[in-house]
């Protein structure tokens, strides 16, 4: 911690100890989860109905399907930054925090891999 | 705080140390914050498990999708669903009020009391907006 600049006597401060790259990568994810979960909105709006073949139909086609590939990156990496900042305010012991915070990469990557899978499933499959 | 060691014992009574919600005067600013905290949480949660379960209950075919609708369409599954959808809109619009105060727009008191009252209700206006195109359509 510098006693000269003023952003040198911020740095490592905080429960994180660091973050300007968390809290940008945070608000990007969050202008990409605006447009696409308000495309996913939508788009089960303009749906005749939520039978299997009409929503199956629906996810089949590129664009919805590549959409649903970005939410589920999009989301699933806004939920991983925003649960890490939920750990850091209340879980107080180090050890434990590693351990919640590597619990919830786990968690955060094998959601988004499964909801993938799902995409690329229902995409590439006979419709 | 250097204290005369002569002091008279009632200047070391218990004085708050840090911040804590029980020493604070309730403002508008602190419910958004708190709604935005628990809606997330609740949409990292609840909202992600049930997108992959509709996804995956998509992928599996007709009938993986027949237990999925069934949950859904009872009403516990509704009740969960507008929760989701809840957690969504009202997280989209303290969301929003983020984004300007990232720039440094509306901290002056009344300015941020005011969009601190609009942003939770704009958040049950719009799921209620959502569920009467879905329902009523």
């Amino acid at each position: 911690m510098g006693n000269g600049t003023s952003i040198g006597k911020v740095r490592g401060l905080g429960s994180a100890h660091n973050g300007g790259h968390h809290w940008l990568l945070q608000r990007f994810t969050a202008i990409s989860n605006l447009v696409l979960v308000l495309w996913l909105i939508v788009s089960l709006l303009l749906l005749p109905n939520f039978s299997y073949g009409a929503v199956r139909e629906w996810l089949h086609r590129p664009v919805p399907a590549t959409a649903m590939a970005l939410l589920l990156i999009s989301t699933f990496w806004h939920a991983r930054l925003g649960m890490q900042v939920m750990l850091e305010d209340y879980v107080h012991t180090p050890a434990n925090k590693f351990a919640c915070i590597a619990a919830l990469n786990l968690a955060a990557f094998a959601g988004a891999a499964f909801g993938l899978f799902c995409v690329i499933r229902i995409a590439l499959g006979a419709a | 705080m250097a204290e005369p060691s002569n002091a008279p014992a009632a200047a070391h009574r218990a004085r708050p140390l840090s911040p804590h919600l029980s020493i604070w005067r309730w403002s508008p600013a602190m419910l958004v914050s708190i709604l935005h905290r628990l809606s997330g949480n609740g949409l990292a949660l609840a909202g992600l498990a049930v997108l992959l379960w509709w996804l995956g209950a998509l992928a599996g075919g007709e009938e993986s999708y027949k237990s999925f609708a069934g949950v859904a369409s009872a009403w516990y599954g509704r009740v969960v669903l507008i929760g989701i959808s809840w957690a969504f809109f009202n997280h989209m619009a303290s969301g929003l009020r983020h984004f300007v105060m990232d720039v440094g727009a509306g901290y002056e008191l009344e300015a941020n009391n005011r969009w601190s009252v609009f942003t939770p209700i704009v958040g049950i206006l719009l799921t209620a907006a959502f569920w009467a195109a879905l329902l009523l359509r």
